[in-house]
């Protein structure tokens, strides 16, 4: 009985260490990352001074604004300055939309995890049993061929797979609407609240819009789902393949264990490493929505930060970078997090 | 010949090594998959090498009367918006690409090779430091850090490649530090540091070439990927400059006229395909020779 009760502790102060390292890598990671965009937005070629009080002010109000700006202070400072700012919310003002960056961002952000989200279910709901089946029928013809699928699913541009797809199920087939999330005619009729089409419109019985909606993103969301797939696949076939290889498998098959139980007993085993790689599936599509947003024109993340950027908008760059670059490190931490729960070996684990 | 190769006591180094690279090229052309990834490969560095005389046609020779036609004898691939020789730019366009993908891997192979043999060979807090450095990098979303870091550089080529190399590097350090970890206890370095080696000459020696081979097979592998950000940057017009032949910046040429003139668009997109598609392959095939485990 003591003997348990020391183990438990044991493991429990592990547990709390592994916590205190992981929280502060990741306060770390977010540190970096904003040193990094920091650091971007001061070398860049344009004068934020100038952005907001035009070339012809006077010296005076161009030195009053540079001053206000802070940027007579010395670096550290202007640096602790920006995190300060940032840890309160505040990004400063876009100048393409002369609004809020922050609010920018929180009205474009739906729209990206909106096309995540559909990318993930598609790569999980395919990726994880045929990735699972073509481990079980490993170098039969199935195999060969899901294989072959995810390989394109690695190689292929998925900006120019957009554009082909557009050509062909929008303009040739015309079974998907076009770009765009929803229809211009409903862009104004749609009553707004969570900033979630799918949501808004069930809440207020706004069924055509809905429609309208999901026919605009099956195509952006088909194909990220694609890459997403392509992803899982590989990593469950490869899991399955190693847990198939174990002495257990062999003991359980010898036992006359039916071939689906013996599946069953390896997937279990897979679970942890393929809850891992499922959110950080979601963190790339997070990112790799940036090119199909603009192949789309669906107004999301990628699209603002692309759009701010040709319009020499640096705040809303950053801005958005630094949001994209926090969800992928919160991805990434919470991943591990997860793996650390789900298979107790990573615990004591040290690389 | 074959048994010479193949002698159970070779009588010299060179015969010995001889031996060893025939069975891997042996095992490496026994898969018809990396044999194709590898005709993929040097089909891309021919073009590369002879597009002078491959492209039809002056790749930046506009010809205002000669818009958009499709495929034909003259313009084997059709013409663009600038009535411009579509085949002639694909030609020209491999040697950017293959520009980029060249440069990504001599800065980021050595420079990830370096911080992580040195991490895994010093331990302690060098190798903590360096870690943690790697991690946050390794943290970042590659496309859309690299996006703001070539809108600081202007667009270029060059910031392109050092856009992608920045976000890259991590990868590597822990592949090249894990296995470095590996070798770093084992008796022949031990061995070797008995005997007086100094800490250089231990890792680029010794280390250096046994990490070698798992670089190379990774960097095969994210040749793919690089090709992808690559042109996914081109395609949003952070590439190239205009003029230049870039496959990324083509497809965007071509897609204000997608729905008329489909192949200004879709053909520079397959070139990119068939290239990344062979990296891949042909990592896989390199990977399935060189790493024990899988054999």
């Amino acid at each position: 009985m003591r003997v348990t009760n020391w183990l438990k502790s044991q493991s429990l102060r592990a547990g709390i260490r592994t916590l205190c390292v992981q929280t502060s890598m990741f306060v770390l990671t977010i540190f970096g990352l904003l040193l990094v965009t920091f650091m971007i937005g001061r070398v860049v070629p344009v004068d934020p001074v100038l952005v907001i009080v035009g070339d012809r002010a006077p010296a005076e109000v161009y030195a009053r604004v540079y001053a206000e700006l802070g940027l007579d202070k010395p670096l550290y400072q202007q640096f602790l300055m920006y995190l300060y700012q940032v840890a309160q919310g505040d990004f400063g003002t876009s100048v393409l939309t002369s609004q809020n960056v922050a609010k920018d961002i929180a009205a474009f952000f739906p729209a990206t995890i909106e096309l995540a989200v559909t990318g993930t279910l598609v790569g999980v709901l395919l990726g994880v049993p045929l990735g699972v089946w073509s481990a079980v029928r490993k170098n039969s013809f199935l195999d060969q061929c899901v294989r072959v699928v995810a390989l394109i699913g690695y190689s292929i541009p998925i900006f120019w797979l957009g554009l082909v797809g557009l050509l062909v199920f929008y303009a040739k087939l015309d079974w998907v609407a076009g770009v765009g999330r929803i229809d211009a005619a409903y862009e104004y009729i749609i009553e707004r609240e969570t900033g979630f089409v799918l949501l808004d419109a069930m809440l207020h019985g706004q069924w055509d819009i809905f429609r309208n909606f999901l026919s605009h993103l099956i195509l952006p969301g088909a194909l990220l789902g694609y890459m997403s797939m392509a992803y899982i696949i590989r990593m469950t076939r490869s899991f399955m393949l190693e847990q198939l290889g174990q002495e257990y498998v062999v003991t359980a098959r010898v036992k006359g264990l039916s071939e689906r139980r013996v599946v069953m007993h390896a997937f279990r085993n897979v679970l942890a490493q393929l809850i891992t790689v499922i959110a950080l599936s979601f963190a790339y599509l997070l990112e790799g929505a940036v090119l199909t947003e603009t192949v789309f024109a669906w107004p999301g993340l990628g699209l603002y930060i692309t759009n701010s950027l040709f319009a020499a908008d640096m705040n809303a760059v950053l801005a958005g970078t630094t949001v994209i670059g926090a969800s992928f490190v919160l991805l990434n931490a919470f991943s591990d997090a997860l793996g650390t729960v789900f298979d107790p070996r990573t615990r004591s684990a040290r690389t | 010949m074959k048994s010479w190769l193949l002698a159970d006591s070779p009588s010299s180094r060179l015969q010995a090594n001889l031996g060893q690279l025939y069975l891997l090229l042996r095992s490496f052309f026994r898969s018809p998959l990396a044999v194709i990834g590898l005709c993929i490969v040097c089909l891309l560095l021919l073009c590369a090498a002879f597009a002078p005389w491959l492209a039809t046609q002056d790749p930046y020779q506009q010809a205002l009367t000669q818009r958009l036609l499709p495929p034909s004898a003259d313009h084997w691939f059709g013409t663009d918006h600038l009535g411009r020789d579509i085949w002639s730019r694909v030609i020209h366009g491999s040697r950017t690409t293959l520009l980029i993908i060249v440069m990504v891997a001599a800065i980021v192979g050595p420079l990830g090779l370096a911080i992580g043999i040195v991490a895994g060979y010093a331990g302690g807090w060098v190798d903590r430091v360096l870690m943690r450095i790697t991690d946050i990098f390794l943290a970042f979303p590659r496309l859309v850090l690299a996006l703001a870091f070539t809108a600081v550089l202007r667009p270029s080529v060059e910031s392109a490649i050092i856009a992608i190399a920045v976000t890259s590097w991590p990868a590597y350090a822990r592949l090249a530090r894990a296995e470095t970890l590996m070798y770093r206890s084992s008796d022949f370095i031990q061995a070797i540091e008995l005997q007086g080696a100094s800490p250089l000459r231990v890792l680029v020696g010794h280390i250096t070439p046994l990490c070698l081979s798992s670089v190379i097979v990774r960097l095969t592998l994210d040749m793919a990927g690089v090709i992808l950000i690559a042109a996914g940057l081109g395609f949003l017009g952070l590439g190239a400059p205009p003029p230049q032949a870039e496959w990324g910046a083509m497809i965007a040429d071509g897609r204000n006229y997608l729905l008329d003139s489909w192949w200004v668009a879709t053909i520079p997109g397959l070139a990119i395909c068939i290239v990344s598609l062979g990296f891949n392959i042909l990592g896989d095939g390199m990977r399935d020779v060189l790493d024990p485990k899988s054999r």
